[in-house]
């Protein structure tokens, strides 16, 4: 990964509380995984910015480098990896993934 | 492209000599997976410590011959 686009990923994860990369945008994501992910975030009420990997090339082979993840969706919470589709759904199902968000500050509207 | 469900198992076994690991074939196209990996190599460890080692194992197949794999780890009990 070039030095530009990693300081671009880490601009981006600076900019939100909740960043999302993933294929599409979160009103129309192009792939069921980052809909999975997507759906769960808006049915906890968490305002997140959906970054669309399709879209930028560079993003989208940085981001898997950055965080030694090989897949999109990828979900940051104050600039940290939380998960994929997989754990941010495992988290959701058992209840941990509001209290997670709770814990780092982000504002959850339901729980 | 896409990878037999026999060698993700084998690859995830030779990472992991202890783990019960289940792999399905989900959508029965040879392309979406899903893999269970119970291991005590996980003990300590955080989920997403958990899932990169399991994609470590797979020897950068995961996002490229291997498109999807719906993963799931633990530690024995």
């Amino acid at each position: 990964m070039s030095e530009p686009t990693e300081q671009r990923i880490r601009d981006i994860i600076a900019g939100s509380d909740v960043v999302l990369f993933m294929k599409g945008v979160p009103a129309a994501p192009q792939c069921g995984f980052s809909g999975a992910v997507v759906q769960i975030l808006n049915g906890l009420g968490v305002p997140f910015t959906g970054i669309n990997v399709l879209a930028d090339p560079d993003i989208r082979e940085g981001i898997k480098s950055f965080s030694n993840w090989p897949t999109i969706p990828q979900l940051y919470v104050k600039g940290e990896l939380l998960g994929g589709c997989d754990i941010v759904r495992e988290m959701f199902k058992l209840g941990e993934l509001a209290a997670v968000l709770n814990d780092k500050g982000v504002a959850v509207a339901a729980s | 492209m896409a990878m037999a469900g026999p060698e993700i198992e084998q690859l995830i076994r030779e990472a992991f000599p202890d783990a019960h690991v289940i792999v399905t074939d989900l959508a029965g196209d040879g392309d979406h997976y899903g893999a269970r990996v119970v291991s005590q190599a996980f003990a300590g460890k955080s989920r997403i410590q958990q899932h990169q080692m399991v994609y470590a194992a797979l020897k950068g197949q995961m996002g490229e011959a291997l498109h999807a794999l719906a993963l799931e780890t633990a530690v024995p009990k």
